[in-house]
Order: structure tokens, then C-alpha cells, then sequence
């Protein structure tokens, strides 16, 4: 590996001093100081949330810092917009492709070119450009082929033709092997090793530690919108990073070791499978168990098969191959309502707009599930005498803090619209309940609130499927915790025995 | 400047906008009549005179706002769940040859028999030519704005085939006037709907009384029934509805179904009430399957405010028949409805989004990395 550089002195590409910058109620970057050397790769990792991408995309001139400065090539700058960060040669290549469908590669790697000012551009002059350039950094790609017609990766060479066109000498590139084949992955490190050598700038933004470890020169380490640490690839090892990465040298709340047994096998997942939105497989032969009693935590950085797994085995998504069985019977694959029917509750990561429909009335969305049965309808009419008195009852026994049952689902803050879902899912005596970022956004308060329901449902002998990304909320509340990485499960421990470092790793795909 | 939704709507606005939109329209109006030379105050006087208070001008108003009433309806229940049916008026237009088909098979039967026969007809084949683009939707997830709008013209033809270009059973073959002019077949007297006549010369259509009858059907349906409880959930979050294990298709198809068979029960109506004939011309001319949609994106998909709208509209376009004439040329009153209608849907923005002027923060970006 070092082979890669011939250093004297580096020169800096990019250098941030001091950037702050806040949203409301949060601060995205916390005084980062950070320096890219000119022609290397430079890595950018950390858990979501840690300001990856906010840091990134003040020095592509999208946001402005609160606080602090930016110098490129040594020179300070003030970016007032991407084109501006643009013609400094600063690229980025988004995660989510910004191409014109119908459009060719060449007329796409145009588009927005302002130094071009002709009505009719040349375009066969376009091409040779286009095709010279892809064979230089081995960007295989036909200039003339329209984007439809392109694979996600062909249309990833294509977002770095056009920074590339545009004459950028740092790029960025933004969890760019998210939605790449790990060939396709492999080829797009080497196209970045060869753009390196070039003299070009690499920032890759990654929270998958192999790939950074396999493409990178330099790791910074990114949490909490501070910078933990900067330090050469070569002294770099995965246990380390990964502890930097998940960082709790504070052990907090240990779940108490517990007292009664778990009781039989409520849930099982038979070799789950199943695509994610974009019809490429998300889940991947996922087999699982969970007793009466116990809660299993499902550990992982997001985006790697939890929100399929949730939605497969509460049957919103149609599994592509596999079972899943509550109380040893099969339900019926891709039916909601058969899991309903079954007793098996579902408190999704989306709640305003899939745990709830936001313009309807906490009454309403009380009954969302059992508006069906005898006690809520007759005959083809709903009794809303009852339904507003359940809804009544449920905000007296969960603490809601809201005006009244008539009042819509979106008034309600993070909390308590939480405990509302919680209080529909626990009304029907759940045999097994499959819960996914039960506290993400709730206060310190909601928090301990939702902690100690899931706890009592658990008591009470419900088998909990609990998706979470924060880990100190599964060790907190899980007998046993699964982690999974890339639609599969890739290890299992159990709770008390637990390593927060060990998890990470597992987590960032850095398996044993 | 930019918009941005509204958390919630005060109430004041809810008044405020729509009385606010039309003073807009009139003045604006006024500047147009005052260039053409026309007197606004006294125009606009004439325009109230004609819609609702001259010898039978009331009357004339509710026969143009029957059709509205069920075009109204149509759209109103599909809008709510989010089913965009442009479809209105191909399907009133496949109730009216429905209903003139059977009252014409129907011949010597009583009113009764006749006029419930129509009704079933006419809702029967308003629905199944909804229930296509339903059927496209819920199984191909094709966009219902685009096959509602063409199968428009596949029933316009198909009603002006009927008359103009075969010796179909609704075409009259015998009376002297057709010979120069083809036209429907005249219905049986049995088919001709009843009215109801109010003090002196206040005539309300029977197609009228089922319209009201059905705004709460309709009222009742969505806001007391599982299927309105379906209906609006999944109007509201689909994702939310599929969580819940609504069956999302079969609403679909009822939905898409009940809007035709509004809007077919208006062409129903059209035979019975008005024109007693299949009446290509007449049919299409007005648009009421359009209006209708303005009707109730105006009426915010509310069942009864859509009769109130209908009633307003009927008058503003009644009123413009009596309005035009030599010294008022029929395309004033066209630029007047049209300005009217303009200003009080551009107003309806301003319920649900507030204007802000000056740039602000991407507000989005607190969720990124």
C-alpha cells in the first residue's frame, strides 16, 4: 500500500478549519478541522448521522458553514452554490444519481456545461471527448447509450464523467458502493486508485469499513458531528476504527439479567427473502427465532435489510423466497392482514405517514387495525361512539399529551404519537410484536416511557423483534441481539455477552 | 417568495379566501367591462337578476345545476381518496345512452318501472366505464388521469355514432325533422321525470331531489361506514392503509365505481329530467363533466357544499345566457365566468399554503447526514 503516493511534502487540496454547522435542534458538524492532500483518497467514516454528508456537502458549496472556514488549494473561499464549487473543481457524486433518464451519456455529461455556449452543440466532438476520457480512467461507458438503458453502476461512471468532465480536481462521492454489486465496487476502487494517480482528490464517504480499509490512503473518523480521528490506512486497524466509529467508552444501562425463562418459539423466519424498493434483493435467506418473553434486538446500520425484514414478516412486503411462522403456522405470505389477524403487532420505523395516517384523528388512527371487528362496526357501519371512547381510554392510560380523540395524528409530537401506535399494538393482546426504531427522535422521557412498555409487553410474555441502529437501546432491552449487514444475518450474541466493539464491527461488515 | 403548506387552517380563512377570491374576480371583471364599454355595477346587477331572481330565472339555474350536482359528486368522492377521475363526462355521457336505451326497450311501461329502470341503467353504465380506468389502475398501476380523460372521447364518439352514423334503436328514423337533421329518438312519456313545483314558477327537477339524496348517501358513506374509514386512510398514507391490511385494489374499484355511477345517474337525469332524447349536441356542449370538477375542488370534496357550488355555478352560467345578446357579445360572458372561476379556485391555494417572501434555510437538510 505504500507504493500508492511518492511523498515529499503533501499539499493540501481541501482544508476546513473550525466548521460549525447547526439545523434546528441539531448541530450536523461540531467544530471540524480537516485536511485533504491533494491526490489521495481520503475516507470519510462514521455511523449515520455522525455529519458525513452535511460536511461534504458545505465543501461542494450546498450548505455554508455557521462557523469556521474552508480553503482550497490553499486559497480561502466563500461557496455560495454547487456551480460555484464547481468551477473551484470540486465534484460531487450523489448517492441518489441526479441523470436525465432519456437522455444519452454524452448529451447528460453536457447538460449544464455553460462553457459550451452554442445553440446546436457539436455533439460527435462531445462523444470522442466523453469516450476519451472514460478510457483514460477505464470508465467503461458508451457516450451515444441512453441512461435507461444503463445498470446502476454504468450510471455511477457516468456521474464521474461528468465531474470529470467538468474539469474536478476533488470528488466526492457519497456512500457511492451503496447501490453497486461488489464487482461493480471492486472496479469503482480501482477507477478511484487511477484518478488518485492522475493527481485527482478523492473524498469517499463511507460507513463500510472494508471498503474503506481496501480503497482509502487517509481515515477520518467522524461522530457525533465531530472529527474523533484522523489516521493513515496503513496503521489503520478494523477493531480500532470500529470502536472510534461506535465510540461508547460509556457502558450505559445493561439490560438486568433476567429472571424467568423465555417460553416456546412465538416468530420464525425460515430462510426470509425478499427485494428492496428498488427490486434488488434486500433480504437475504434470513433465518431467525424469537420466544415468548424475550425481546431480540436487531442490530445494523441502516439500510441493510431491517426495514425489508420488519415488512416481510409483518406481511407488507411480499417475500420472494421463504416462510415465516407464528405460534408454529405459517401465515400467509404478503398479507398484512393475515399477521394482524394472527396477533402479530408492528410498530414501523415510519410512523407518521405508515404507523399512522397523519391527517386522520387520533380516534381514527386508534382503530386503524380494528376497525373491522364486532366491537368497533355493525354491519357495514363504524360505532364511532366506541371508537372515540377507546381513543379516550388509550390517552388516559398512555399519558398522551393531546387536546382531545378528535385531534389529527400530525399535531401529536415524536413521543406521543409513538405511544399512541405502542397503545393500538398492545390493545390486541400481541402474541409477537416486530418493532423498528422504537425511540428515534423521542426525548430522554419518551424514551424511558417506550423502554419500559417494551419491557412490560415482554414481561407480559410478547415475543419482540426489536430493529434498532442505536446500540445502547439494544443492550439496554435485548436477551439477544442479531446484527445484520447487507440483508443477512452475520452474527448473534447474546445480550449480557454482548461486546459494543465486536457489534460495530459486525455492523461496518468487517466479519470475523 | 414561495409557498409553504399550512400546519392548519384557521377558520376565518376558510370564508375569508372564497368571498375575498370573488370580490377579486369582480373587480377585475370590472376593468374588462369597463374597457368594452359595458357598466360594471349595472352588469353585474343583471348578472344576479338573470341567475336568481327574474321570472323563472331560478328555475333555469337549478336545471343547469343538476348535472353539476352529480359531476360534482363524481369527482368529489374520487378526489377524497385521491383517484383523479377526469372521467365525468364520458361516463354521464354512457349513463344517457344507458337510461335512453332502456326507457325506449322499456315502452309502455309505467313512470315508476320506467324512471327507476333509468336511474339503475344509467348508475350501471357510469360505473362499468369508471370501473375501466379502476380496473387499469388497481391492477397496472396505469395513471386514471390519463385513461379517465381519453375513454372522454371514446364515449363522445360513440354517443355521436349512435345518432349520426347508424340506424341505431336511438335514433329517430320516422318524424319529418329528422330527415334533414338526424336526432334521437323521442322517449316514452312515461320517461319524463316528474318536478316538483314550488309557489308559482319555481319548477325543481326530480334529477335534483336524487342528487341532494345522494350528497348524503355520499355524506354518510364516507364519514359513518368501514368503506369511508378505508377510503380516507387510504386517500390519506396508501402506506398506511397496506400497514392497517386494507385491500387497497378492491377500494379502488368501488371508489372508481361509485364516481361513474354519479356521473352516470347525471346522464340518466339528463334523458329524464331535460331533453327526453339522446341528445349528442346538447350533451357535450356544456362540459358538465369538467365543471364538475371545479364544482368540487371548490367545494373541497365536501358532498353538500358540492350542491351549494353546483347552485352558484348553474347561476353564473345560466345568468350568462341571459346576459348575452347585441350589445353584449357571448364571449364577455365567457371571459367573465372565466375570470370568476379563476380567481376562486387561485384562491383556494391560499387555504392550504401561506405565502412567505425572502429565502429561508433549506429546512430538509436537518435530516441529512
Amino acid at each position: 500500500m505504500s507504493d500508492r503516493r511518492s511523498v515529499t511534502a503533501p499539499v493540501a487540496a481541501v482544508t476546513l478549519r473550525g466548521v460549525t454547522k447547526r439545523f434546528p435542534g441539531v448541530i450536523a458538524n461540531a467544530g471540524v478541522d480537516l485536511e485533504i492532500h491533494a491526490g489521495e483518497v481520503h475516507a470519510l467514516l462514521g455511523e449515520n448521522g455522525a455529519g458525513k454528508s452535511t460536511l461534504s456537502n458545505i465543501v461542494t458549496g450546498l450548505y455554508r458553514p455557521d462557523e469556521g472556514s474552508l480553503e482550497l488549494h490553499g486559497e480561502p473561499v466563500v461557496l455560495r452554490s454547487p456551480r460555484d464549487a464547481l468551477a473551484r473543481g470540486v465534484g460531487m457524486v450523489h448517492q441518489h444519481f441526479r441523470l436525465v433518464q432519456p437522455f444519452t451519456v454524452a448529451e447528460n455529461i453536457a447538460l449544464g456545461d455553460q462553457r459550451d455556449r452554442r445553440l446546436v452543440p457539436d455533439r460527435a466532438a462531445l462523444e470522442r471527448s466523453v469516450a476519451a476520457l472514460a478510457e483514460q480512467y477505464g470508465l467503461a461507458v458508451d457516450p451515444r447509450a441512453r441512461i435507461w438503458q444503463l445498470s446502476v453502476g454504468e450510471q455511477q461512471r457516468v456521474e464521474i464523467l461528468k465531474a470529470l468532465y467538468r474539469d474536478a480536481r476533488v470528488l466526492i462521492l457519497d456512500e457511492p458502493t451503496a447501490v453497486l454489486t461488489p464487482q461493480e465496487a471492486r472496479g469503482l476502487f480501482e477507477t478511484l486508485r487511477a484518478m488518485a494517480a492522475h493527481g485527482r482528490t478523492i473524498v469517499f464517504i463511507s460507513h463500510k469499513l472494508h471498503e474503506v480499509l481496501a480503497v482509502s490512503d487517509r481515515i477520518t473518523v467522524l461522530r457525533g458531528g465531530r472529527v474523533v480521528a484522523t489516521l493513515p490506512t496503513e496503521t489503520a486497524a478494523p477493531e480500532g476504527l470500529a470502536a472510534l466509529m461506535v465510540g461508547r467508552e460509556v457502558e450505559t444501562g445493561r439490560r438486568p439479567e433476567r429472571t424467568s425463562a423465555p417460553g416456546q418459539v412465538v416468530l420464525e423466519a425460515r430462510e426470509l427473502c425478499a427485494d428492496g424498493d428498488r427490486g434488488l434483493p434486500a433480504l437475504r435467506s434470513v433465518s431467525l427465532e424469537v420466544r415468548a418473553g424475550e425481546i431480540v434486538g436487531v442490530a445494523g446500520v441502516a439500510g441493510n435489510g431491517q426495514r425489508e425484514l420488519a415488512e416481510a414478516i409483518t406481511g407488507i412486503r411480499p417475500p420472494t423466497a421463504g416462510s415465516v411462522l407464528v405460534d408454529g403456522r405459517e401465515l400467509r405470505a404478503g398479507d398484512p392482514r393475515d399477521a394482524i389477524a394472527r396477533r402479530v403487532a408492528h410498530v414501523p420505523e415510519d410512523r407518521l405517514g405508515t404507523g399512522v395516517a397523519p391527517s386522520l384523528s387520533i380516534a381514527d388512527n386508534t382503530v386503524l387495525k380494528s376497525y373491522r371487528g364486532p366491537d368497533m362496526s355493525a354491519g357495514p357501519f363504524l360505532r364511532r361512539a366506541r371508537i372515540v371512547r377507546r381513543a379516550t381510554e388509550l390517552i388516559a392510560q398512555y399519558g398522551v399529551h393531546a387536546p382531545g380523540p378528535e385531534t389529527p395524528a400530525r399535531d401529536l409530537s415524536g413521543g406521543n404519537l409513538q405511544k399512541v401506535v405502542i397503545g393500538r399494538e398492545f390493545a390486541g393482546e400481541p402474541r409477537v410484536l416486530v418493532v423498528a426504531a422504537p425511540t428515534r427522535g423521542l426525548d430522554v422521557g419518551a424514551i424511558e416511557t417506550v423502554h419500559a412498555l417494551l419491557r412490560g409487553a415482554a414481561a407480559r410474555g410478547v415475543g419482540i423483534l426489536m430493529i434498532s441502529e442505536d446500540l445502547d437501546e439494544i443492550l439496554a432491552l435485548a436477551d439477544r441481539v442479531l446484527v445484520m449487514y447487507e440483508g443477512a444475518i452475520v452474527g448473534e450474541r447474546s445480550g449480557a455477552g454482548a461486546d459494543v466493539e465486536e457489534l460495530g464491527m459486525l455492523m461496518a461488515g468487517g466479519a470475523r | 417568495m414561495r409557498l409553504e403548506r399550512r400546519a392548519s387552517t384557521p377558520r376565518w380563512l376558510q370564508v375569508a379566501v372564497p368571498l375575498g377570491s370573488v370580490a377579486i374576480a369582480f373587480v377585475v371583471s370590472a376593468v374588462v367591462l369597463l374597457v368594452t364599454g359595458h357598466n360594471p355595477l349595472h352588469t353585474y346587477r343583471r348578472l344576479f337578476e338573470a341567475a336568481f331572481t327574474d321570472p323563472g330565472a331560478l328555475s333555469s339555474t337549478l336545471t343547469a345545476a343538476t348535472p353539476l350536482c352529480f359531476t360534482g359528486l363524481a369527482a368529489a368522492v374520487a378526489f377524497r381518496v385521491g383517484l383523479f377521475n377526469i372521467g365525468a363526462e364520458g361516463q354521464l355521457y354512457m349513463g344517457a345512452i344507458a337510461a335512453a336505451g332502456v326507457a325506449l326497450a322499456l315502452a309502455g311501461q309505467g313512470a315508476v318501472v320506467q324512471i327507476a329502470a333509468m336511474i339503475i341503467a344509467g348508475a350501471v353504465a357510469g360505473a362499468a366505464w369508471a370501473l375501466i380506468p379502476g380496473f387499469l389502475r388497481a391492477f397496472a398501476s396505469t395513471n386514471e388521469i390519463i385513461t379517465s380523460l381519453m375513454l372522454n372521447y371514446v364515449a363522445a364518439l360513440f354517443l355521436n355514432y349512435l345518432i349520426f352514423d347508424t340506424l341505431s334503436p336511438w335514433r329517430d328514423t320516422s318524424s319529418p325533422g329528422a330527415e334533414q337533421f338526424p336526432q334521437g329518438r323521442t322517449l316514452p312519456d312515461a320517461a319524463a321525470w316528474p318536478t316538483l313545483s314550488l309557489g308559482t314558477d319555481l319548477l325543481i327537477p326530480f334529477g335534483l331531489l336524487v342528487a341532494v339524496v345522494l350528497a348524503g348517501g355520499v355524506t354518510v358513506l364516507y364519514r359513518r361506514t368501514r368503506f369511508g374509514f378505508e377510503a380516507a386512510v387510504i386517500g390519506d398514507s396508501p402506506r398506511a392503509a397496506r400497514y392497517a391490511g386494507m385491500r387497497t385494489r378492491r377500494n379502488i374499484l368501488l371508489v372508481m365505481g361509485l364516481s361513474g355511477l354519479l356521473a352516470g345517474v347525471g346522464g340518466a337525469s339528463q334523458d329524464g329530467d331535460f331533453r327526453h332524447l339522446l341528445d349528442p349536441r346538447g350533451l357535450a356542449q356544456p362540459g358538465y363533466g369538467y365543471t364538475g370538477i371545479v364544482v368540487a375542488a371548490l367545494a373541497r370534496y365536501n358532498p353538500f357544499a358540492v350542491v351549494v357550488v353546483a347552485f352558484l355555478i348553474g347561476g353564473l352560467s345560466n345568468a350568462g345566457y341571459a346576459l348575452q345578446g347585441a350589445d353584449f357579445p357571448a364571449g364577455l360572458v365567457g371571459v367573465m365566468q372565466g375570470i370568476i372561476l379563476f380567481c376562486a379556485l387561485g384562491g383556494e391555494v391560499l387555504v392550504r399554503y401561506r405565502v412567505r417572501v425572502g429565502r429561508s434555510a433549506p429546512v430538509e437538510a436537518a435530516h441529512a447526514t
